[in-house]
């Protein structure tokens, strides 16, 4: 591990380190949401911490492994290799909403702003209408990322050699979007105009949606394990580099022919990336423990949690921009109010 | 890379044709009092019948790496569920991997090589086949499957020895060291083989490597004290190509007690795991270099090697560099050759 100090090497950089609010999660901590302004902390196994200024409580959530999450402003999906889907308020209300009929794990989840939600076991992509209908496709081979598109009830699915695009509600077959390898996470633009996945191996891989045109975002050392949209969707923030690598998606060629914008350069490498809800602005999490705020107009920095040597595995920002949540892998966090 | 090793869950590999006896030896590994906690990742579920044990479903599903070489393949299932696992650390000691009866070990021992999230967090110990000693000689004529297995295997259980006759276990075993000469192998009934020589290996532990395998390419040598009353092979070949006239599958070793040049040996050696790598299985070796107090390390699976300096020669230690190679129609002529044109003169 690199033992690089940014507050001496860097003596001009701004520190906010002495206005976050350390918590102590009990375990790993795999990914934070907020609900509401209270940032829900979710263990690698069991249960979900959540936290405001009131204080902090667990929640159990699963009998088991947590394998992933999504979350809006107002609920937390969660998905388990106990073989079940559960959804937490901002109660803090646990509601089991599916449970696979072979027990599988729950390996990817997505969130519809209608109310509906997607979950994968295995090979096959369910959908859950917000009514409560559910339905599911198989696609080719196991799913590595779901997603929602920004517009109509339209799911994309990630797996080996492709992207598979369906309408649950509609009897079409599924679009294909082929392109060679394994594809893991997966996103929509804001604007509904580009889909990106993240591969197996250290690359990115796009399309435009209008005409299926390809992208190809490679330079990577590490596999890309956290995406962010920047607010109004113009640029794509992403980890698996030494510097916080930002696509540009502004024109309606997206990256093509573009070179990436390179934040935040430092002796670690980039694991999370947030970009704040509203303005051009991102806190990007290191393999070393370091957290930074930058302004993506200019790379301006702000420190906010000095290098302690475990790799930052969650970070998130509540919807309006005012608080910033982090954990490493140990359940070291912390609480930031902007 | 040794400091951190010991941090890494042990992943146990397996493998063997269908009916050999795998599930016996899986039954064993976790009913027997032993105090340790696997996860075990099966194929289907239901086989095996304990209940306090993480089992997880695979599907054994194959990706080709993007790097236009279609030897290099990782087990994307083991990608995910090692990755899921890890999510648990702390509620088991160790993984086995029962792969189903046609499985090809290779993805799976790639996916330990090429993976970094699978790399960081675990180690492939070792690859256990499990063979058949009343069939395996059957199977490895019509099975590429079974060679496959006999070829990757770090350990063999060679089972069911109590329906064969004494002459058909020499064959069998015979046929097995043609294939892979290096393997630990166990002679057993029901699979009643200690655990201790199955588990907790290290065969993929470029530390451990040589440690556990003291007889290191001696075998070949070392089973020609049985010829009593044979006919003599004079002038035969120690440590090269034994065919059988039905295989396709050989193993291939080299030897010098010259010290090697690392900057015209590990060229050569890259070069031959990439030219042959398709039908390169595995390789294995200990080198000594000129001018290096250290052991050097390597082994490979297909195309993908990996190399390290090991621990010093010892006092009173022969120095000499020990490769075998495994694999399917190598060009034997060409490689000791090259081989040959390596070693200083």
């Amino acid at each position: 591990m690199s033992d690089f100090d940014p507050l001496q090497e860097q003596a001009s950089i701004v520190s906010v380190t002495d206005r976050v609010r350390p918590v102590t999660i009990d375990g790993a901590v795999v990914a934070v949401h907020f609900l509401g302004d209270k940032a829900a902390f979710v263990g690698a196994e069991e249960n979900v911490w959540l936290v405001d200024e009131l204080g902090q409580r667990a929640v159990a959530v699963h009998n088991g492994g947590i394998l992933c999450t999504a979350a809006d402003d107002q609920r937390l999906l969660i998905g388990g290799d106990d073989g079940k889907l559960v959804e937490l308020n901002r109660n803090g209300d646990v509601t089991l909403l599916a449970t696979d009929a072979k027990r599988r794990w729950i390996d990817n989840v997505a969130l519809h702003p209608d109310g509906a939600v997607a979950w994968s076991a295995g090979k096959t992509a369910f959908v859950r209408s917000a009514k409560g209908e559910v339905k599911s496709l198989d696609v080719p081979s196991t799913v590595g990322g779901v997603a929602f598109a920004p517009k109509g009830l339209r799911l994309g699915i990630a797996h080996y050699n492709g992207v598979t695009l369906w309408f649950p509600n509609m009897a079409a077959k599924p679009e294909v979007l082929e392109w060679a390898g394994s594809h893991l996470a997966v996103t929509f633009s804001p604007d509904n105009k580009f889909l990106v996945t993240a591969m197996h191996e250290p690359a990115l891989h796009g399309w435009r949606l209008a005409d299926s045109k390809h992208m190809r975002m490679t330079g990577y050392p590490a596999r890309v394990r956290s995406v962010s949209w920047s607010a109004g969707g113009k640029g794509l923030a992403t980890s698996g580099a030494d510097s916080v690598i930002v696509w540009p998606f502004a024109s309606k060629d997206g990256p093509m022919g573009k070179e990436p914008g390179m934040l935040a350069p430092l002796k670690a490498k980039v694991t999370m990336v947030a970009c704040h809800p509203k303005q051009d602005i991102l806190a990007c999490g290191y393999s070393d423990g370091t957290i930074l705020m930058v302004r993506m107009t200019d790379g301006a920095e702000i420190l906010v949690r000095a290098n302690k040597g475990e790799p930052v595995t969650a970070l998130a920002w509540n919807a309006k921009g005012t608080l910033l949540a982090f954990a490493d892998q140990t359940g070291d966090a912390g609480l930031l109010e902007i | 890379m040794s400091e951190t090793t010991a941090a890494k869950i042990p992943v146990t590999v397996l493998t063997g044709y269908l009916g050999a006896g795998k599930t016996t030896l899986l039954n064993r590994i976790l009913s027997e009092n032993h105090g340790k906690k696997y996860a075990v990742i099966v194929n289907e579920f239901g086989e095996i019948g304990i209940d306090n044990d993480l089992i997880i479903g695979a599907d054994e599903e194959v990706f080709e790496m993007n790097n236009g070489c279609v030897c290099c393949t990782v087990r994307g299932d083991l990608v995910r569920i090692l990755d899921g696992l890890m999510k648990r650390k702390g509620k088991f000691d160790a993984i086995i991997l029962e792969t189903t009866g046609l499985a090809d070990p290779a993805p799976v021992a790639q996916t330990f090589f090429v993976d970094e999230d699978v790399q960081l967090h675990t180690r492939l110990d070792a690859v256990v086949t499990v063979a058949d000693a009343k069939w395996l000689s059957e199977r490895l004529k019509d099975a590429p499957e079974a060679k496959n297995q006999i070829a990757f295997a770090d350990v063999i259980v060679l089972n069911k020895i109590d329906l064969v006759s004494k002459p058909e276990l020499a064959e069998v075993e015979a046929r097995i060291r043609a294939i892979n000469p290096y393997a630990k192998l166990h002679r057993t009934e029901r699979a009643q083989v200690k655990l201790s020589d199955v588990l907790e290996q290290g065969a993929f532990d470029l530390d451990r490597i040589l440690e556990i395998e003291p007889e290191f390419l001696e075998a070949g040598d070392a089973h020609d004290h049985d010829h009593h009353g044979h006919d003599h092979h004079h002038g035969h070949d120690h440590g090269g190509v034994k065919h059988y006239h039905d295989e396709d599958m050989q193993s291939l070793s080299l030897r010098t007690d010259k010290a090697l040049d690392p900057t015209t040996f590990l060229p050569w050696l890259q070069g031959l795991v990439a030219a042959e790598g398709g039908k390169m299985l595995r390789s294995k070796g200990i080198v000594s270099f000129v001018n290096d107090a250290e052991r050097y390390v390597f082994q490979g699976v297909h195309m993908m090697l990996e190399g390290d300096h090991q621990r010093p020669w010892k006092d009173g230690e022969k120095r000499e560099s020990r490769l075998v190679f495994i694999g399917r129609d190598l060009p034997e002529q060409a490689i000791r050759d090259g081989f040959a044109n390596v070693i200083p003169a």
